[in-house]
């Protein structure tokens, strides 16, 4: 870690002006990963703005019929919060099936957007990275890659996004609220994060300039029919290699609408609305699912130690549909 | 027995020191004028430093010293001054010693600074310039260059072959044939490895190191350095585990008196928790275990061959397969391990060492064998149930594994299970119910304790043992309450001081 200095800013528009101040400038508000990336000497900013008095802690019914998340809001504040857990269950099931009850107590749903991925070869500063230094390779490609992307990487890079979080609000179409010099702005969730095409060292389309204050919720919630299954080494405390967030409407027998997002698959929640579309109309069987599943992999490619991650992601898909069908209980 | 306090249940006697965080480990012995190390590790598996450029390091005000193979001072010279009390037969790694390295993570350097932070961002500003060179790590990739490994002290070798166990196999009515693959587990104890070395005006150092065993310590860098054991204590009240790893002297023991001699400063070094995983680990095991049986059940012949890994400058080997040849009753016997050279540190004792794997893989076999012949594991192995150490040809110093046997599966309701592979379902998953035995070595080891007693029936037993974790405090205490008819109150065990009377190391579950 290298030395830095501390201010603290106590509303938005300082927060703004404290940013366009110094470049080597880093927000600070939960700080779960930031502080790792610095002890790693992965990030080295210069300043740390404290955020965490801003007044962006609240939860409170939006304009729209939905729900605003307060940018500071911890992961634990909305997890368990009322409304969320009765209108939204796919969100909250998906913060808690994140991180420790210590690290959502700390970690803001604003910094769950900025999470970085947990890439081996990202952390290690003795290996070539191009997220962490654009331009030196990526070790990840031929090197241990189980937990790495199969769906929408690059030749520079292969990394995966790390939230859970972001895959149930990608399924609800979230919207990012975020203020820059210019005023304020949204940004809805499926434009939020990048693929990594040749710029993997930018994670999502934020400016440099710009806070997040944040995360407008619609108010369709699809609480009856949702689910959210995520797949890992361990059953808790560590990423997904796969996990899905699925949300269906019915009508009657037939599928009104299919919202599926994968998480662990991609360097952002991975949706195709347009394969979604098949399952309109659908009924609610294993075969139609797996069809479902086959067409939203089939562009899926793997790098040798992740490729059993394609097949596990079209049972998980056929697995978290059939529950959300089911409208069953999450385990 | 009748016992008035031996194996009763009381407090742990440290327990209290524990959870108020009034006992203090290696790492947080805070003295005025501290400084603190940082350890550089190599990036490279194998290779040879060409050039290390500290300049940005030591330009940083408060950066006192980065200490490298090109400045570390002549050392003891011997092999022999290097090793330790349970050491494998080799030549020890020597830290900053040249510029070879043997294994990833290996320490290269060593920042010293006033302040733990600025050693750490020191230690981010060297630049080591190394030459690579192809490296193997993986055991699968070299298995053919597996060797008879020199034997280790005080461990035994696999026993000679008994009876004709590959024409017995061949010619059993029911076999099985297996392989069984373990990988590499790293000890990581919750404490992270750390030595405090304070010195006092005369040069005399007091080092509370993190260790299983304090006077082995002692000994390796009063053999290292050339100190008197007069001028160079250990202390290690208490451990934050260690399964193994702090059996031998660890590096950050040696690096921190290294840097307290040359700076004449106490130091204390802590090792982050990637660097953890440089120290020693369980080896990567491969075992083929055949078994053969008569229709009925009875062991005809038993095959274990193990190849396990070790480094490229010691040859590490634990009791992997002698287990086979006493576990179970059979004539035909042919047990055999090996070990490749790798590119890693030397592995090291961990929790049963050997015997985990070889146990898992032995017990896997005989309940496939239980498969093949048709009959339940239990029964198969109550068929072949040993009276006797057939390896020694004496009698057990205890074995209750028949009633182990019986009050298991009377506790766990054996007889409910259904032995067909995915009969049995608990909510929607599939499980089974499945049982396994173990066997350990009842090790004796020399130990000295010194008891006094004062006039006021106060005793004070002290003995330079270590506690890492089984309650060595309390149960000594129990046991010099007991011999000695008094009350445990009256009662003070004292551990972890190599100036106390003579102690082994804490492991092999010689000390309870």
């Amino acid at each position: 870690m290298n030395g830095f200095t501390y201010t603290r800013t106590d509303d938005v528009a300082g927060a703004v002006r404290e940013l366009a101040a110094d470049g080597a400038s880093k927000f600070i508000a939960g700080g779960t990963n930031l502080i790792d990336l610095m002890k790693e000497n992965v990030e080295r900013p210069q300043r740390l703005i404290d955020i965490t008095h801003l007044p962006l802690g609240g939860i409170h019914p939006s304009p729209n019929g939905g729900l605003r998340l307060g940018a500071l809001a911890t992961n634990t504040d909305v997890a368990y919060h009322e409304e969320v857990e009765r209108r939204y269950p796919l969100l909250s099931k998906s913060i808690l099936a994140g991180a420790s009850p210590q690290l959502r107590n700390m970690a803001t749903v604003g910094g769950n957007l900025m999470q970085r991925t947990r890439c081996y070869y990202f952390y290690d500063t003795a290996t070539p990275c191009n997220k962490r230094a654009l331009g030196t390779g990526c070790s990840a490609m031929k090197g241990f890659n189980r937990i790495h992307a199969i769906l929408g990487a690059s030749a520079q890079c292969i990394a995966v996004h790390p939230s859970d979080m972001c895959v149930a609000l990608a399924v609800l179409e979230a919207v990012v609220r975020v203020t820059g010099p210019g005023g304020e702005r949204t940004v809805p969730l499926a434009e939020f994060h990048r693929l990594p095409g040749d710029t993997p060292h930018v994670d999502t389309n934020l400016r440099p300039d710009e806070i997040i204050t944040a995360i407008d919720l619609p108010a369709k919630g699809y609480a009856g029919r949702c689910s959210y299954l995520k797949v890992r080494d361990r059953a808790s405390y560590a990423f997904a290699l796969v996990s899905v967030a699925a949300a269906l409407e019915m009508d009657g027998e037939k599928i009104r609408e299919a919202r599926i997002a994968l998480g662990g698959v991609a360097h952002k929640p991975w949706r195709e609305p347009q394969t979604e579309a098949l399952l309109q109309g659908q009924t609610v069987t294993q075969d139609n699912f797996q069809r479902f599943a086959e067409t939203l992999l089939q562009g899926a490619k793997g790098f040798g130690g992740n490729t059993f991650k394609i097949e596990l992601a079209k049972r998980a898909v056929v697995r978290a549909l059939s529950r959300a069908a089911a409208g069953e209980e999450q385990p | 027995m009748k016992t008035e306090h031996i194996g009763k249940p009381i407090s742990r006697i440290d327990g209290r020191a524990k959870v108020t965080g009034e006992a203090k480990y290696a790492g947080e012995y805070n003295i005025p004028d501290l400084v603190h190390g940082c350890v550089v590790s190599s990036a490279v598996a194998k290779g040879k430093i060409t050039a290390i450029d500290a300049s940005g390091a030591l330009r940083l005000p408060g950066v006192l010293h980065v200490l490298t193979h090109k400045n570390t001072p002549q050392l003891a010279q011997s092999d022999e001054s290097y090793s330790d009390e349970v050491a494998p037969p080799g030549s020890p790694f020597r830290p900053l010693y040249d510029n070879e390295i043997k294994f990833s993570a290996q320490p290269v350097a060593l920042v010293v600074a006033d302040s733990f932070e600025l050693a750490h961002y020191a230690a981010s500003l060297i630049r080591i310039e190394v030459e690579p060179e192809p490296h193997s790590t993986n055991l699968d990739v070299e298995r053919e260059k597996a060797y008879e490994p020199k034997p280790r002290e005080l461990l035994k070798p696999p026993p000679e072959p008994r009876g004709n166990a590959e024409k017995a196999h061949a010619e059993a009515a029911v076999r099985m044939d297996a392989e069984y693959f373990a990988p590499v587990e790293h000890h990581n104890p919750m404490e992270l490895f750390a030595t405090t070395v304070v010195r006092d005006e005369d040069g005399r150092l007091t080092v509370y190191d993190k260790t299983q065993g304090v006077q082995n310590v002692q000994n390796y860098l009063c053999n290292v350095f050339g100190y008197a054991k007069s001028d160079l204590r250990v202390i290690s009240p208490f451990v934050g585990g260690a399964f193994g790893a702090g059996l031998r002297p660890q590096y950050q023991a040696f690096l921190a008196v290294l840097a307290a001699r040359e700076l004449k400063r106490s130091v204390r070094v802590t090792l982050t928790r990637q660097q953890m995983f440089s120290l020693t680990h369980r080896p990567v095991t491969r075992q083929r275990v055949a078994l053969g049986a008569s229709s009925d059940g009875v062991l005809q012949a038993v095959i274990h061959d193990a190849i396990s890994e070790t480094s490229r400058f010691e040859d590490y080997t634990e009791t992997v397969v002698n287990w086979s040849g006493l576990l179970y009753k059979c004539d035909n016997i042919k047990l055999n391990h090996r070990v490749v050279s790798l590119d890693l540190n030397t592995p090291g004792d961990m929790r049963a060492p050997g015997a985990v794997w070889g146990l898992y893989a032995l017990e896997c076999a005989i309940d496939e064998l239980a498969v093949n012949v048709g009959i339940d594991p239990i029964e198969l192995r109550l068929k072949n149930y040993s009276e006797k150490d057939y390896n020694e040809g004496k009698p057990f110093s205890s074995k209750e594994l028949r009633a182990c046997y019986r009050l298991g599966a009377e506790r766990f309701g054996w007889a409910r299970r259904n032995s067909q592979p995915g009969s049995m379902r608990e909510g929607g998953a599939l499980i089974g119910w499945g049982m396994a035995g173990g066997v350990w070595e009842a090790f004796q080891v020399m130990a000295d304790a010194k008891a006094v007693l004062t006039a006021d029936g106060r005793l004070t037993v002290s003995s330079a043992t270590s506690d890492i974790g089984p309650g060595t405090y309390t149960v000594m205490t129990q046991i010099a309450a007991e011999l000695l008819g008094l009350p445990i109150e009256n009662v003070t065990f004292k551990l972890g001081d190599s100036s106390f009377s003579q102690a082994p190391v804490e492991g092999g579950s010689f000390t309870p």
